[in-house]
């Protein structure tokens, strides 16, 4: 009888007949050992009960919140950009840093999915869905911004190369274009990549369904999927391919949206670290949004078995792995400055940490590079309401960077004459907090009616799914 | 009375139908099946499956997305071409060259990414036939435990192989925990 063992007994060298190797059990990614009917009935069970009371609750207030945005939206195009708070020297202001805040924060649901897959964490199965959704909600959210800053918003077609009556075609050259192509692609891939793995999923829904109506709807998107092999070895083929295109999409993403302000010549700006900077801090700041909706997520639907310590373990430790490299990238900006003797590269450096933005400088410094230290401790890793407050941490902190990255190199730039302060007005304000209820909104229309872990992706890596163990 | 597809037998393991695949594969069956509520490791080998062929829908995608890019840049920013409804306009960017390669890149590649996206998934759907939205199998009484936590064998009366005794002591020869019917 073949055993797993690779070890032939042709090959095994003599030590093995003194020794005992030690069988290290890995830690269980279900635990109490549930059978896979439990973790049909746990997640199909939220889709089908009757919607919660805070359900409702939440609903409200983030369609409230919503509204927000939508008021400002209108004002803003009713009556032009000056509503807002940009003026001469910050002609990117909040718009900005709120397009690059949320894209980042897309981004850990597409290295959930794609880059964990391909490096076969296990773990990532309990969390995709929900973080591939969050991607989805924050891409929607960032898409605003560029899209309604343009002020004449019925002419922003104009960013695509189709033929216009002014025969004007877009200039290529631009990371603001760039920017439209490769958040347009993330955005889709992003659709496309949660939907294909929806469908196995759709079809325990669609086969639970208890009305016709249910039935028919879950049904039509779930392609007619039976389960069959034929049709997994596809299905297995094509998402390992989406994940393996996804993944270099995630990295060029968001060095795109770094080139918006690398490819200038600005003193702060033109730093080739900009592209992985960005990159670890868009990862650092989805963790940190990963981990604010899926703790009290795990709490109300009580999802420690699926959601185990094992999972916060490892996402703690990538927001600890990234924040250090954000840490990093913030010391080596201000060492190259100071070692390349550019005056105003090195002007532009002190001038964050002590001109007249300093204030958001350290609440850069201490959300970004203090707090996600404390997660060497275990038993900060372990104490979820801490592990909540300081992804809560991390966020505020992420937004503050990109904050003093536009804002202090364009209102501090080569001519002192240039010089200005920016503020945001009360529409910049209300227009960015209504954004949070926009995604809101749609999380929890995910949450009510899509199944939001990945069942059949959590059951082929239980124990029982291996066929060698029996 | 519907006429019948095929039999079909149920299992409750992975390793008892990774077992019941492999007698199937070797007595010869050729229009057969396994429904797993999730894809196991090992079982393309053990039902005899080859690779699949979505790469190469993925490889097509990709090239016609970066000679797309790159053609659309050239046309657009490079050329004075006049074509139907468009013409190329070599747009003055302070003296630089009117095409390169290096910065039609980051668009070219962003193309190159969402066309091999959609060729995968068309190719995933194409090859497996979907939607397909009738299927003896989705008539069957436990077609919810499909999706849920069993696994199924069924054999389709079309194989040149299927003969209604044989193959059902065949299918009751691999221990399952029930034989079935599936009707057209």
């Amino acid at each position: 009888m073949a055993s797993a063992n690779p070890i032939t007994s042709e090959m095994k060298p003599a030590i093995l007949d003194e020794v005992d190797p030690v069988d290290i059990p890995r830690p269980a990614l279900v635990e109490n050992n549930r059978s896979f009917s439990w973790i049909t009935e746990k997640i199909c069970g939220i889709v089908e009960e009757k919607t919660p009371t805070w359900w409702w609750v939440c609903f409200v207030i983030a369609c409230a919140t919503a509204s927000f945005t939508v008021f400002g939206l209108i004002y803003l195009v009713a009556s032009g950009t000056g509503v807002w708070g940009l003026a001469n020297p910050a002609n990117w202001g909040w718009a900005i840093v709120n397009f690059v805040f949320w894209i980042g924060i897309g981004h850990a649901g597409t290295l959930i999915s794609a880059i964990l897959c391909l490096l076969r964490q296990k773990w990532r199965t309990s969390i995709n869905r929900a973080a591939e959704a969050m991607t989805i909600f924050a891409v929607v959210c960032a898409a605003i911004f560029p899209v309604f800053h343009v002020g004449r918003v019925w002419m922003a077609w104009f960013l695509f190369p189709i033929p216009n009556a002014n025969a004007i075609w877009p200039n290529f050259r631009s990371a603001l274009l760039w920017d439209v192509f490769a958040v347009s692609t993330y955005g889709t891939v992003s659709v496309l990549f949660w939907y294909v793995g929806l469908i196995p999923d759709l079809a325990s829904v669609r086969d639970r369904a208890k009305n016709k109506i249910r039935q028919i709807l879950y049904g039509f998107f779930a392609m007619g999927w039976r389960g069959s092999n034929r049709h997994w070895r596809n299905y297995e083929m094509c998402y390992l391919i989406l994940a393996g295109l996804s993944t270099p999409l995630v990295l060029s993403v968001h060095t795109i949206v770094s080139f918006d302000f690398a490819i200038s010549l600005l003193p702060g700006w033109h730093t080739t670290i900009f592209p992985p900077y960005f990159v670890a801090g868009a990862i650092f700041s989805g963790f940190g949004m990963v981990l604010t909706l899926m703790l009290p997520l795990r709490a109300i639907y009580r999802l420690e078995d699926l959601i185990t310590q094992y999972h916060i373990d490892c996402m703690t430790k990538i927001v600890l792995a990234t924040g250090s490299m954000v840490g990093y990238a913030y010391s080596m900006e201000f060492f190259i400055a100071a070692y390349g003797a550019n005056d105003f590269e090195i002007f532009a450096f002190v001038n964050r940490a002590f001109g007249n933005y300093a204030w958001a400088y350290w609440i850069m410094i201490s959300c970004n590079v203090i707090s996600p230290q404390l997660f060497w401790f275990k038993k900060i890793r372990e104490n979820t309401a801490w592990v909540w407050i300081i992804s809560i941490f991390v966020n505020i902190g992420m937004w503050f960077e990109r904050f003093v990255i536009a804002v202090t190199t364009l209102t501090r730039d080569w001519l002192p004459s240039s010089w200005g302060y920016y503020s945001p007005t009360i529409i910049d304000i209300f227009t960015y907090v209504g954004t949070f209820g926009v995604f809101s909104v749609l999380f929890l229309l995910f949450l009510r009616f899509l199944p939001l872990m990945a069942m059949a992706e959590i059951k082929a890596v239980t124990p029982q799914a291996d066929p060698h163990k029996h | 009375m519907a006429k019948q597809h095929g039999l079909i037998a149920r299992f409750d393991t992975p390793a008892d139908i990774m077992r019941a695949a492999e007698k199937v594969r070797d007595a010869g069956y050729k229009n057969w099946d396994v429904i797993t509520p999730f894809p196991i490791h090992g079982m393309d080998p053990a039902m005899g499956l080859k690779r699949s062929l979505v790469g190469r829908f993925t490889i097509v995608g990709g090239s016609i997305g970066i000679t797309t890019g790159m053609l659309m840049i050239w046309f657009t920013g490079g050329s004075e071409l006049s074509l139907p409804f468009m013409d190329g306009y070599k747009l003055i960017v302070g003296g630089k060259p009117f095409f390169s390669p290096q910065f039609a890149f980051p668009v070219s590649y962003e193309l190159t990414i969402l066309f091999s996206a959609f060729a995968s998934i068309g190719g995933m759907f194409i090859l497996n036939r979907l939607p397909q939205h009738y299927h003896p199998f989705l008539k069957y009484k436990d077609v919810a435990k499909g999706t849920d936590d069993s696994f199924f064998l069924y054999i389709e009366n079309e194989d040149p192989q299927f003969d209604e005794e044989k193959t059902r002591s065949l299918l009751d020869g691999l221990s399952p925990t029930e034989v079935g019917e599936l009707e057209d």
